[in-house]
């Protein structure tokens, strides 16, 4: 018997809102599974399962808003489950079944049957979650009574002229006061949330900064002659060099790859790349793309790719905001040259690139134009020094340089 | 720029003379040939005048094989020419398939970029006439599944007037489908009207509750449907594609984006066709912006009948469109 619990989508979350259940009580789970849709103050997750076995009832019922750490359901084995359904099948003992009373932290929401996904339009959808309606709430005028855009606008008129809000909590403890949340406060919450976590790097991390240039023209002239090779769906972006000698280097000093906690660097054997996506509400989210150094330049780009475009809908996993182990930024795109960044702790590094452009280049005596990019690295005094942060540059450029082995 | 411009009446046939004698006159490599283009004048009366105009070198009849006169104007066009086929009717077409779709479309990749053909071929198409299945379907969505061809749908007057000569720049084969419905089409155009784009869509009509996607005689039911429905408190969007090949996606996603819901309205058949094109297109680009279900409205599904009332039945007609609109609209 294993609880499920609000997890902790990052070192600023404190609280988050159940928004649905996506299994039935009774169905069985692998670890992995994704089980549930918790939003926070940084977007819609959605969270798995971490261990293998059959779903309890919810203790928490979709709409209600918790503190990390609270016991959401609870996940049996699949003996413990085999056993109560024998017990339910017995008519008499159904009601007293024991099973899950002692670890109850609370007094559980009635048990009410969940019902299945809920039919809405996917632009309701959306617009519930500006309008922080809650779905379970809302009775659908649509074609086989589906949700629409004007059943979520009703239901916001609704709560905005004072009706009671939806929100139920059984919990007076919880640290922030509920508040159903609109666009606005949304996008305010989010901006709190990146003001406390860079605060906070700000306020610990002794930042230290080196910056080198980068000559670009052997790994594009390489990618350039690979993406003839590929179809229009499989080319690669130059950035997906950058992401995969950025792990590789990282393998070469493991030590700017890893948490400061306690008083302590601890180095993190996989590298999970936090990538920086500027969300079109405003405010960013920098999601991991896992084991970096393992994946091939294709592999790679998908992932990407599909990170991005997963993040822009709020339909990220919660592993994914919570892995990273070091942070990517690439203001290329938005012409920038140089890239001063600000530690997420608890990490102890990111690696800055900038636009890449033609710049003179002097070697052997010849004066050049070459594509070139500046690459910084903003990394914790407290975890290394100058010295390991420019083996880090040197060992980025020679992977660089050897594109073919990337 | 405020002057109102002088506008004159004219028709769609008038509209697309206009357009041939231009070019005509504009590029001395420009030739018509087709089927009775000239002394006959034209099956739908499009080059009637013009042989008179422009001699038998310039304005050709050719023999009734399809497969040899378009090879022939694949060719002229290789030889540094700019022709300009006629194919009575895209049913006719089908003879010449090998030609548009293995050669013309073929050549510029085949030949490692070496050799395009820039042909332009116009054909009738479309139902209403009663002129019988053999005469009356509409394939051009089978056209615009073809890479290396560029495929236009001008509804308008200034469209039938103005897609020809930038067709005509393309260096490469473009087809135009001119709805047979719309040859007898009335209204005004600009005295100075000349060359239009072929890369965008129009929204022939604003709206903010559901986008109509159209092209060619289609277009001119949506607008009507859509008037009929502004007396309801229905504002439709109606947005002429001009072009089905390629598709200028951008248009009709902004609309949606702003109408969350779409229907397809094409006088092809449903299935497999540009409207489930279109469709799949939405789902991919803008699925969260939908309100409800794409839905399509196209002809029926059997070969297009002879007889008035059942020809009428089978295509997309105003009161259909409406009543799938009010349908759709229905639920708040």
């Amino acid at each position: 018997m294993g609880e499920f619990r609000m997890p902790s989508l990052g070192a600023d979350m404190e609280t988050g809102t159940l928004v649905e259940w996506l299994v039935m009580p009774g169905q069985p789970v692998q670890r992995g599974d994704i089980v549930a849709l918790v939003e926070t103050q940084k977007g819609l997750f959605e969270i798995e399962a971490f261990e293998d076995g059959i779903m309890g009832e919810p203790l928490i019922q979709a709409g209600q808003t918790v503190p990390v750490g609270t016991v959401l359901a609870m996940i049996s084995s699949g003996t413990e489950a085999a056993a109560r359904m024998d017990v339910q099948a017995e008519p008499t003992a159904a009601a007293e079944s024991p099973v899950e009373g002692p670890t109850v932290p609370q007094t559980a929401a009635p048990l009410t049957d969940l019902p299945g996904r809920i039919a809405c339009s996917p632009s309701a959808r959306r617009l519930a979650l500006e309008l922080g309606v809650d779905l379970a709430t809302v009775r659908g005028t649509g074609p086989g009574g589906a949700i629409q855009r004007s059943d979520i606008e009703e239901a916001a008129k609704a709560k905005e002229s004072g009706a009671a809000p939806v929100v139920a909590t059984e919990k007076p403890v919880a640290a922030a006061p509920i508040q159903p949340m609109d666009a606005a406060t949304s996008a305010a919450r989010m901006r709190q949330a990146i003001a406390a976590a860079v605060s906070r790097s700000n306020r610990e991390i002794p930042h230290y900064y080196l910056e080198t240039e980068i000559d670009l023209s052997r790994p594009l002239q390489w990618l350039a002659a690979e993406n003839q090779k590929r179809s229009i769906q499989e080319r690669v972006l130059p950035v997906a060099l950058l992401l995969k000698a950025v792990a590789k280097a990282l393998r070469d000093v493991p030590e700017l790859n890893g948490y400061w906690l306690e008083d302590g660097l601890q180095v993190k054997a996989e590298i999970h790349i936090g990538f920086a996506v500027a969300l079109r509400q405003g405010g960013l989210i920098s999601p991991a793309l896992h084991q970096v150094d393992k994946l091939s330049i294709g592999e790679l780009m998908q992932a990407m790719a599909d990170l991005i475009e997963r993040t822009r809908v709020g339909r990220l996993r919660g592993s994914e905001v919570t892995d990273a182990t070091v942070s990517v930024t690439n203001l290329g795109d938005r012409g920038v040259k140089t890239v001063y960044g600000v530690i997420y702790p608890p990490q102890v590094a990111l690696v800055g690139f900038g636009r890449i452009a033609e710049r003179p280049w002097a070697e052997g005596g010849m004066l050049g134009v070459r594509p070139c990019v500046t690459a910084t690295l903003a990394a914790d005094h407290r975890a290394t020094d100058g010295h390991q942060g420019a083996l880090f540059l040197e060992a980025l450029n020679r992977h660089l340089q050897l594109p073919e082995e990337l | 720029m405020n002057e109102p411009k002088a506008m004159k009446a004219t028709t769609y046939r008038e509209a697309v003379k206009e357009a041939i004698r231009e070019a005509m006159h504009r590029d001395q490599r420009v030739f018509l040939m087709g089927e009775d283009v000239g002394h006959y004048g034209g099956c739908y009366a499009v080059s009637k005048g013009l042989l008179a105009e422009f001699g038998p070198e310039r304005i050709r009849d050719t023999p009734l094989c399809e497969s040899g006169f378009v090879g022939a104007g694949i060719g002229a066009a290789l030889g540094g020419m700019r022709p300009i086929v006629e194919v009575m009717t895209v049913n006719f077409s089908l003879l010449a398939l090998d030609q548009i779709v293995n050669t013309a479309a073929t050549l510029l990749h085949m030949s490692g970029g070496q050799f395009n053909v820039p042909l332009v071929i116009r054909m009738a198409t479309g139902a209403g006439k009663q002129l019988a299945a053999q005469h009356a379907h509409s394939f051009e969505g089978w056209y615009a599944h073809i890479p290396g061809l560029r495929v236009l749908s001008p509804a308008t007057l200034e469209d039938a007037r103005g897609m020809l000569w930038t067709a005509l720049e393309d260096p490469d084969p473009v087809l135009i489908f001119e709805n047979n419905t719309l040859y007898n089409m009335e209204g005004t155009l600009a005295a100075d009207a000349g060359p239009v784009d072929i890369e965008k869509a129009r929204v022939r009509r604003p709206g903010r509750d559901i986008t109509l996607i159209t092209y060619s005689a289609s277009l001119f039911k949506c607008l009507e449907a859509a008037e009929v429905l502004a007396g309801e408190g229905i504002e439709a969007e109606v947005i002429d594609l001009r072009s089905l090949r390629p598709l200028d996606d951008a248009t009709y996603l902004t609309s949606i984006a702003k109408t969350h819901r779409v229907l397809i309205v094409d006088e092809g058949w449903r299935s497999g066709g540009l409207a489930a094109e279109i469709s799949a297109r939405i789902m991919e680009r803008a699925f969260y912006d939908l309100d409800l279900p794409v839905e399509r409205l196209c002809s029926a599904e059997v070969p297009i009948p002879y007889a008035r009332h059942m020809e009428a039945a089978a295509l997309p007609r105003v009161d259909s469109i409406v009543a799938t609109i009010r349908r759709m609209m229905s639920h708040g």
